[in-house]
């Protein structure tokens, strides 16, 4: 065995030229920024971060180590913890399949053959473009309980008006509302998919008598499912990590109902210094987000379609 | 009653057809009807912004309420902006914006092109490591980070954001680039290696003019990046001078809720959205095909 690999060793040295080796030198050095960059803005803050998560620190005072007191502290007598992982979970499930579904109907309308679709293209798209702050403040005002846009509707009505952020059951719904308006990287991502479905593959559909949902349901969608594994996977990564809209528009309330994940985060260490504990739930989240994404890839080689693939 | 006798037969005559037309035409008109509806919904948001930044007081509080205002006050316009320092902001965000561009360009053209256009052993294994720093979390980094840069002495400047660009950080724009600088022919590169040029020269010579359009979809991802980051300048910056937008946004806000001040807080709005949505308008091509590139990739 041991002579076997030695051997090996020995043969691959013998075809390693020095052609490889100036290769390896060259690809190295332009690598090096990402080296770097990785090794100091990556790969050091990862091993920090796991570090801080087993010890007590407030800056001010060295960090002292207290093994896994802050996971247990988190999991077993934090409250607030509990709900804001109720929380998360929900902006996540729900709100990520909302803003999955609405982009891949407002790109499937977009696919048809119209008038202006350049124009509805640009109106679907515009709202990404806007920037997080301007768009808390632009909803603030939508959401305006006196003289918003939709609540001054209802009152000229004469019914109630909507507390849509100002009350508990209503304002991750009105969050995820806005997340909703702002698909546009998704809508893009889907169009550029819908039209590399083969219009064969349609016609011979529509000969065997499937109608337009059935075909929809049974050849477009299939055929986009890559593209929606993609725009599922980057969503929940970020969907995990949703911090500005929610930290301007309802700072968390009312009553916790918006206490997100990295609210709660921000919170332990920049406005109370527990940079311990602050980083034990960044790991927490980061194995969350690895567990999901696990899960998701697992579960795609049932309902992900790659026609290069032969079955 | 001939007419009405022969219309009827006539559709008897061709009943497929026309039976199909008008219900063509009304599925149609609904289409578009729904069209329409949709594009009122997703731009109502914006058209509001717009609409409350040109009213006067009273018609803000109109019910129910008015979409165009009139008469327009356009000089809400200079009376908000000038209630802070709103040119600076638009400074710093421009200084520090631009010095993140010209870091993205730089470091992950020379990353990508490591990882694209040269065959070195341990290649794929390095690339692999890169891309699955896309799945970390910020967070995870941003304690560590907050502290490193505290020690080196670097809070309150735009150093912390400027310089991990610079060391192409973002694997996303790597990534991207390389995919784009895999569809560049390897015969192009080999010819100019027997001409005696070295790789740098390959990449300044011959792929960078190639890449132009990915090179300019990252020149804009970074740059609306760094417009909307909110969540960098919070944790670094904290002396007003050094605001940029995302967080001067939030000097106005602070400034006009007291009194309500909703068309002045619109008019800031609007000013911090439109230069991007003009940029935008510039560059839409190149950009909606830098994205469906990445989604299709991807």
């Amino acid at each position: 065995m041991a002579a076997r690999h030695r051997l090996g060793a020995a043969k691959m040295l013998q075809n390693w030229t020095p052609a490889q080796t100036r290769n390896l030198l060259k690809g190295l050095a332009f690598i090096s920024p990402w080296l770097v960059g990785f090794a100091g803005f990556v790969l050091y803050p990862i091993a920090a971060s796991a570090y801080y998560s087993l010890t007590r620190y407030d800056v001010l005072r060295p960090a002292r180590f207290i093994g896994l007191e802050n996971y247990v502290e988190l999991f077993v007598k934090d409250d607030i913890f509990r709900t804001v992982l109720g929380n998360t979970v929900y902006l996540v499930v729900i709100g990520v399949p909302a803003g999955l579904v609405v982009a891949f109907l407002l790109a499937s309308l977009l696919n048809r053959e119209m008038k202006l679709r350049p124009l509805f293209r640009t109106i679907f798209f515009l709202p990404v473009l806007v920037p997080a702050v301007a768009s808390a403040e632009v909803w603030r005002w939508v959401y305006n309980t006196n003289y918003g846009v939709i609540n001054s509707v209802i009152k000229s009505w004469g019914l109630a008006v909507i507390p849509f952020i100002s009350s508990v059951e209503l304002a991750k719904p009105s969050l995820i509302l806005i997340h909703v308006w702002t698909q546009g990287t998704a809508i893009v991502i889907f169009l550029a998919a819908l039209q590399d479905v083969p219009s064969s593959l349609m016609d011979a559909a529509e000969v065997d008598g499937a109608n337009a949902l059935q075909r929809f349901w049974h050849v477009t969608i299939p055929i986009c499912t890559p593209a929606i594994l993609f725009v599922m996977l980057t969503g929940m990564i970020g969907m995990f990590q949703y911090f500005t809209i929610g930290w301007l528009l309802t700072q968390g309330g009312p009553n916790e109902s918006t206490e997100f994940f990295s609210l709660y985060l921000y919170r332990n260490a920049f406005q109370f210094f527990k940079m311990g504990y602050a980083s034990a739930q960044a790991w927490i989240l980061f194995i969350i987000i690895l567990a999901f994404t696990l899960l998701i890839f697992r579960s795609s080689a049932r309902w992900v379609y790659y026609a290069g693939e032969s079955d | 009653m001939q007419q009405a006798e022969a219309i009827a037969s006539s559709t008897a005559q061709h009943l497929p057809l026309t039976q199909r037309t008008p219900f063509k035409a009304v599925q149609r008109a609904l289409f578009y009807l729904m069209m329409v509806a949709l594009g009122l919904t997703f731009a109502g948001p914006l058209l509001w912004m717009l609409s409350t930044s040109l009213k006067t007081d009273p018609q803000v509080y109109t019910v129910p309420p008015t979409w165009f205002p009139n008469p327009m006050r356009l000089v809400n316009y200079p009376e908000a902006l000038s209630s802070r320092p709103f040119g600076t902001y638009t400074y710093n965000t421009l200084r520090y914006a631009l010095g993140a561009v010209a870091g993205a360009l730089l470091s992950n053209t020379l990353v990508a092109y490591g990882f694209a256009r040269i065959r070195w052993p341990g290649r794929d294994i390095f690339f692999i490591i890169c891309l699955s720093t896309m799945m970390i979390p910020f967070q995870v980094r941003m304690i560590p980070l907050y502290l490193t840069f505290k020690n080196l002495g670097w809070l309150n400047t735009y150093l912390p954001l400027i310089v991990p660009t610079f060391l192409g950080v973002n694997a996303y724009y790597t990534f991207l680039l390389r995919q784009f600088f895999l569809t560049i022919p390897s015969e192009l590169s080999d010819a100019a290696r027997v001409d005696g040029c070295t790789e740098l020269g390959i990449l300044i010579r011959i792929i960078l003019p190639l890449a132009k359009p990915a090179l300019a979809v990252i020149g804009l991802l970074q740059f609306m990046f760094a417009w909307d980051n909110y969540i960098g300048p919070l944790i670094y910056l904290n002396s007003e001078v050094l605001y940029p937008l995302a967080l001067g946004l939030q000097q106005f806000r602070t400034m006009f809720q007291e009194e309500l001040m909703w068309p002045y807080m619109m008019a800031a709005s609007t000013a911090t959205v439109a230069p991007v949505i003009i940029l935008y308008f510039f560059v839409q091509r190149t950009f909606v095909e830098g994205i469906s590139i990445t989604g299709l990739k991807g």
